[in-house]
């Protein structure tokens, strides 16, 4: 076996079904005017012009997952007595992701972190990540609002992925990343890649250089604790924010859930679904009470958690891959990137002192191209 | 419609208002954001084209202080429907009216220029958009690419506003028109229909930019989606419970939706969920001839009544 592989294009159906022989593929589809992920099927339009508008998160981590399901059932002999059964189970089948980004796949490293590296792992997530192939395709060129190399990542970046492939004219090289990537080169119809590896290596440095860094001269941004915790900044930086969830369910990186039982009269389920920290019921307490409130404090959590406490807790890891979705897709532009601008920035944090001081109205729009 | 109008009328109100609600140029030179401006300095950053397409009245609701705001004809019926609801207080306002040839559907151009990143957009002031990527420059009518609302628009010029910023324009698009698009879709079979709306409500992945976005949607943190008591729709993602979420958004806003489009215009997986809006407005038209957001003095038809309705006979039901 070669230790580089190449597709070429006239064969990628092929090779397609081939994995979907022994694995559910999905892939990225046209469907109207969007991308989305879909199991492979010879009618589905495989596009792999952009990156899917929604990233392939939930074929690892569902959008609602049952934990268990739940049966009360009286006794025959005592009607008073009532008793629950409960039934769980983990059936997953081989999963292959075709065609994801390099961010895409870097996201799910940020799960794993959290769900499988963990004294507790989830045994849900576990084993859908365990029964899961991961194939990228390194990004020919930057999207609309992306910024993968400002966070730590880059568009032929290999982190997560079990192997990566790089478009040429004729075809795709294919790089293995882990020994189960390096097991698709054993299908017959990859052939030999390495006469074309220099290529590839091109096309990725190419890219690189094309991808904006937000945070330049920066390698990663450093956030300045003082400003982030200053409410007046987050509540004009995002007063335009309307608090959907579309930023934390298109991206590849946001895990937060939920759990409920979702209960019929004398059954039910007890599922996990994701929630976003945008919403006003994430953080509504039992009592009524609500700590965030206001659409600016939810807001400024989202950006802590991705660029403080996740880094804080996983060695300097920035939980957010830059791919760009909560730029593109918002309702109404909000940019991550140039929020946490302005907070790495220690001459607006003096700024906004300053201003603070003097009881002068501040102003972070007027103040960003002085 | 130069902007410079716009900043010179935006900067005289400043001496009656706390903030102004406005445009600035979003993360590329595509997208339009808003921007809320409190010092005048700031106004040198305000744009106005034809991407200036939010409907900005939205906030309205939710601001405590005296503002002004940029509105075009469509935005101007949610404040009017806000007034009629008394859901704004009209001394709060200083409305700034610009009338409107139409905007721009950046989803459309995107489509035309196949998704690539744009390098620059400019405006001829005669109908047409320019838009530059790496690989190409494209140039497109605005009436090819703006918002499905546009093409029947019957009111450019907005209906309430305190300074109209540049000469009313008059509607050249036939009445029949307004609904046409549903008329023919009710033509369809319901086999048909249920097919379609399957097919499109399967894409939905709840984060709920429709309603956030929507005017009128005025439940915000206590919605029926979310709130375990009453429990109707439950977490699970299943088309069931996605239908029934677009439907009650859909009723909620019977006789209430302006039909601003902004529900269709945020949804990032491209499903067309005013249609079931604007169905509810064509029925609201023929049951008590009811526009909303016209009319100051009108009363929305469901925050009244009539012992007899005349177009309902619910005795011969």
């Amino acid at each position: 076996m070669f230790d580089t592989g190449y597709l070429p294009k006239e064969k990628i159906k092929d090779f397609l079904k081939e994995l979907a022989g022994s694995a559910i593929v999905y892939m990225p589809c046209l469907e109207g005017d969007i991308v989305v992920f879909r199991p492979f099927s010879e009618t589905g339009t495989l596009c792999l012009d952009r990156p899917a508008n929604t990233p392939p998160k939930s074929i690892i981590y569902p959008q609602s997952e049952t934990l268990f399901s739940f049966e009360y059932k009286k006794s025959p002999e005592d009607p008073q007595k009532t008793t629950v059964e409960l039934k769980a189970g983990i059936d997953v089948p081989n999963m292959v992701i075709f065609g994801a980004r390099p961010c895409d796949a870097k996201g799910f490293r940020i799960y794993d972190r959290v769900f499988i590296e963990t004294d507790t792992p989830d045994p849900y997530y576990k084993k859908r990540r365990e029964n899961t192939l991961i194939i990228t395709l390194s990004c020919p060129k930057p999207s609309p609002g992306c910024f993968c190399v400002g966070v730590g990542g880059g568009p032929a970046h290999k982190e997560g992925a079990d192997a990566m492939m790089t478009e040429l004219e004729g075809g795709y090289v294919i790089e293995p990343v882990t020994e189960k990537g390096r097991a698709v080169l054993g299908k017959s119809i990859v052939e030999d890649g390495r006469p074309y590896l220099k290529d590839a290596q091109h096309v990725q440095a190419k890219a690189h250089d094309e991808v904006k860094n937000p945070f330049a001269p920066d390698k990663l941004p450093k956030i300045s604790q003082s400003l982030f915790n200053f409410d007046e900044f987050w509540e004009q930086v995002v007063d335009k924010c309307v608090s959907c969830g579309a930023c934390t369910y298109l991206c590849p990186t946001c895990y937060c859930f939920n759990i409920t039982d979702e209960q019929g009269v004398s059954s039910g389920e007890r599922i996990r679904s994701w929630d976003a920290c945008m919403f006003f019921h994430f953080t509504l307490e039992a009592s009524g009470h609500n700590p965030r409130p206001s659409r600016f404090q939810r807001f400024k959590n989202r950006v802590g958690h991705k660029f403080i406490f996740y880094p804080e807790k996983y060695e300097n890891v920035i939980a957010c891959c830059g791919c760009g979705r909560c730029i593109r897709y918002c309702p109404v532009n909000v940019d991550i990137s140039e929020i946490v601008n302005y907070l790495k920035d220690t001459r607006q944090e003096l700024r906004w002192a300053s201003s603070r001081n003097e009881g002068a109205a501040s102003n972070v729009g007027s103040a960003k191209d002085e | 419609m130069n902007s410079e109008l716009v900043k010179e009328i935006v900067a005289k109100i400043f001496t009656e208002v706390e903030a102004v609600i406005c445009y600035q140029q979003g993360f590329d030179k595509l997208h339009a954001t808003p921007y809320f401006i409190s010092i005048p300095e700031q106004i040198n950053r305000l744009i106005w084209n034809p991407l200036c397409a939010q409907n900005l009245a939205s906030y309205l609701p939710s601001i405590k202080k005296k503002v002004g705001i940029i509105v075009k004809g469509c935005d101007s019926r949610t404040i009017i429907q806000y007034l009629q609801e008394g859901l704004i207080d009209r001394e709060k306002v200083v409305i700034l009216g610009v009338p409107c040839t139409g905007v721009v559907s950046v989803k459309k151009v995107l489509r035309e220029i196949g998704h690539q990143p744009v390098t620059d957009v400019s405006f001829d002031g005669k109908g047409s958009i320019a838009v530059k990527t790496a690989k190409s420059e494209k140039t497109l009518a605005i009436a090819d690419v703006c918002p499905d609302k546009c093409t029947t628009c019957q009111y450019p010029t907005p209906l309430i506003y305190d300074h109209l910023i540049g000469e009313p324009i008059l509607s050249d698009k036939p009445k029949e028109s307004v609904y046409g698009d549903i008329r023919d879709f009710d033509a369809k079979t319901l086999e048909e229909k249920t097919a379609y709306w399957e097919k499109e409500l399967e894409r939905c992945i709840r984060c709920y930019a429709c309603r956030n976005a929507c005017p009128m949607c005025i439940c915000q943190d206590s919605c029926i989606a979310e709130t375990r008591d009453p429990h109707w729709i439950s977490q699970k993602l299943s088309l069931r419970e996605k239908f029934m979420f677009h439907m009650i958004h859909a009723v909620h806003l019977a006789g209430r939706c302006v039909e601003c489009g902004e529900c269709e215009r945020v949804c990032p997986m491209d499903i067309p969920v005013a249609k079931l809006k604007k169905k509810i407005n064509a029925e609201m038209k023929d049951l008590f001839n009811y526009e909303p957001g016209v009319n100051l003095d009108d009363k929305p038809p469901m925050y009244t009544f009539n012992v007899d309705e005349a177009k309902i006979k619910e005795h011969k039901l």
